[in-house]
């Protein structure tokens, strides 16, 4: 396929009537690791919630793999291969590790299918292989937020969205959360990513978005990003 | 010793239907949040169904019960399409009035179009019938009605913890945005949900003509004692129904015969105060 997979073009979309973000366009090319980042309420969560599906862009238009999905509810863009791991993990606590990530691949019938998914991503976090049978909320913060990662790569998307990783988790933790995000870009997963951890996740980052009330406002290479001056005096306190 | 079994018997058999109806009315509240008013009507019209079927056709209620939980799952899934989808992100009471709303329609469209009359069914293939095991008797319709109740609860339990559409379910009652993200449509799962609670109560509804008459107001009693054993038990458990609801049974079977007949819902809802107070999410609280 040519093109870039998941193309955003001039969204707008907010809260009830009341606009949040004032037209944000944006692409992300297959293999490609994303990274959107801005400060506390820069309209980030917002951007994802409407590519995923969970909320409707009030005007602009949002392709993937070729399709329109502006309109698109969030069930069906899952179907069509875009996982979003939202924020704060929203796991569903009460089930048990397994189940969890069994739900991730409800979209899949196939059993042969779905158990080598359970290999692969028990292959990627061991720790959650030894603790399957366990309820998630009784699992630590950053077994969690692996679990959170696992779910939404057992569908095998074609794009990962992944929502603010490292939100509660002690700097080790969100060092080896990165890691994790890295090899399974390295695998081939095309993955778009949104941190408040500007330095951390514009690092692991091919290319970078730098979001600011509702608006983009730098892109480029992630290095490149890394050594302008705004994005340091503003983001990383430099 | 022979009445005090025969009394634990009827209890426990008498809990068990109860329970049925309450794993309906759970799983409902437990998903969705919604108290079903219109849950006991659901049960009159399953039996009027079953009654008419064996009284214009012969088909016995061990046979209706299929039609009638078919029906009420469609009046169930009807229910949520028509009137509790619109009532979704209003609030609670929104839904609330809108099921009494609908129990009020369907009480007063069965007293029109059927008489306020007690209709029997006769001469269904268990009617009557009894057995008795060292004195206490066991009588047939009923045993068998409470075993299929039984029967019933447990699959709907198994369904949901067991199965993935189960746990679709489970997850959209817990974090309906979330499920959505997974795939799964949760609107549908609401309308089955609906239609599952409606099974539930219509498979009892339809069993029922064998030994109970039917009326119009038949259901009232069966669906206070319901939200009685769901609130028990713990608003979503079914388990926790099941258990409340044999307790219920039993309580209202003991005081019942021991003390005065009229006394047995004094002791039912006092009973339910109690654990309330003790435990205000109920025995079994999600
Ligand atoms: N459910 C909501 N209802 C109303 N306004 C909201 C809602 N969620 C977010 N907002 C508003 O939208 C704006 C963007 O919020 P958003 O959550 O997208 O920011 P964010 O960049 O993800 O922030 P954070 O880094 O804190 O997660 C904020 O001003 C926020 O107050
Ligand atoms: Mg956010």
């Amino acid at each position: 396929m040519s093109g870039p997979i998941l193309q955003v073009q001039d969204i707008h979309t907010g809260y009830d009537g009341i606009p949040v973000i004032h037209g944000i366009s944006l692409e992300v090319n297959q293999g490609e690791l994303v990274s959107i980042v801005g400060a506390n309420g820069a309209g980030k969560t917002t951007t994802m919630r409407a590519i995923a599906g969970l909320m409707m862009p009030y005007q602009g238009t949002i392709t993937f793999k070729g399709v329109d999905i502006t309109k698109m509810p969030a069930h069906e863009t899952m179907k069509i291969g875009l996982s979003y791991v939202p924020e704060g993990r929203r796991l569903f606590s009460k089930l048990s590790v397994r189940e969890n990530l069994e739900l991730g691949a409800f979209i899949k019938k196939d059993r042969k299918e779905i158990n080598a998914r359970l290999e692969e991503v028990f292959e990627l976090f061991p720790r959650l292989k030894d603790r399957a049978d366990q309820t998630a909320e009784t699992m630590s913060g950053g077994e969690q937020q692996m679990l959170a990662i696992a779910r939404g790569l057992m569908s095998k998307p074609a794009l990962l969205m992944l929502d603010e990783m490292s939100l509660g988790l002690m700097p080790s933790l969100v060092e080896k959360v990165m890691d994790a995000i890295v090899s399974i870009n390295k695998s081939g997963m095309t993955i778009l990513l949104v941190e408040q951890m500007v330095q951390e996740a514009l690092e692991i980052a091919g290319r970078g978005y730098v979001l600011q009330t509702g608006k983009i406002v730098q892109s480029g290479s992630a290095r490149m990003l890394l050594e302008s001056d705004e994005v340091r005096k503003a983001y990383m306190g430099l | 010793m022979v009445t005090f079994l025969q009394v634990a018997l009827d209890g426990i058999l008498s809990g068990l239907l109860y329970a049925l109806i309450a794993a309906g009315l759970s799983l409902i509240w437990g998903v969705m949040d919604v108290i079903n008013f219109a849950h006991g009507e659901f049960l009159m019209v399953a039996m009027y169904l079953s009654y008419w079927l064996g009284f214009l056709w012969k088909v016995d209620p061990l046979i209706s019960w299929i039609a009638s939980g078919v029906f009420a799952f469609l009046i169930g899934a009807l229910t949520y399409k028509l009137i509790i989808r619109h009532t979704i992100g209003k609030s609670a009471m929104a839904a609330l009035l809108a099921t009494f709303g609908l129990s009020m329609f369907l009480k007063n469209a069965c007293l029109y179009m059927f008489s306020p009359n007690f209709r029997i069914l006769n001469d269904t293939i268990l009617g009557g019938k009894t057995f008795s095991v060292g004195g206490v008797i066991f009588s047939l319709p009923q045993l068998a009605t409470s075993l299929f109740s039984l029967g019933v609860v447990a699959l709907v339990y198994l369904l949901i913890k067991k199965t993935r559409l189960g746990w679709a379910i489970q997850a959209t009652a817990m974090d309906k945005e979330a499920a959505e993200l997974m795939g799964i449509d949760t609107e549908r799962i609401y309308v089955l949900v609906f239609g599952l609670g409606g099974a539930c109560v219509g498979i009892a509804g339809g069993l029922l003509p064998s030994y109970l008459a039917t009326f119009p107001d038949v259901g009232g009693l069966f669906s206070l004692l319901a939200f009685v054993c769901v609130a028990m038990g713990g608003f979503g458990s079914i388990p926790g129904a099941l258990f409340a609801a044999i307790l219920i049974g039993l309580v209202e079977a003991f005081s019942g015969f021991y003390v005065a007949p009229v006394f047995k819902y004094v002791a039912v809802f006092g009973l339910y105060l109690v654990v309330v107070f003790w435990r205000p999410r109920g025995l079994f609280g999600w």
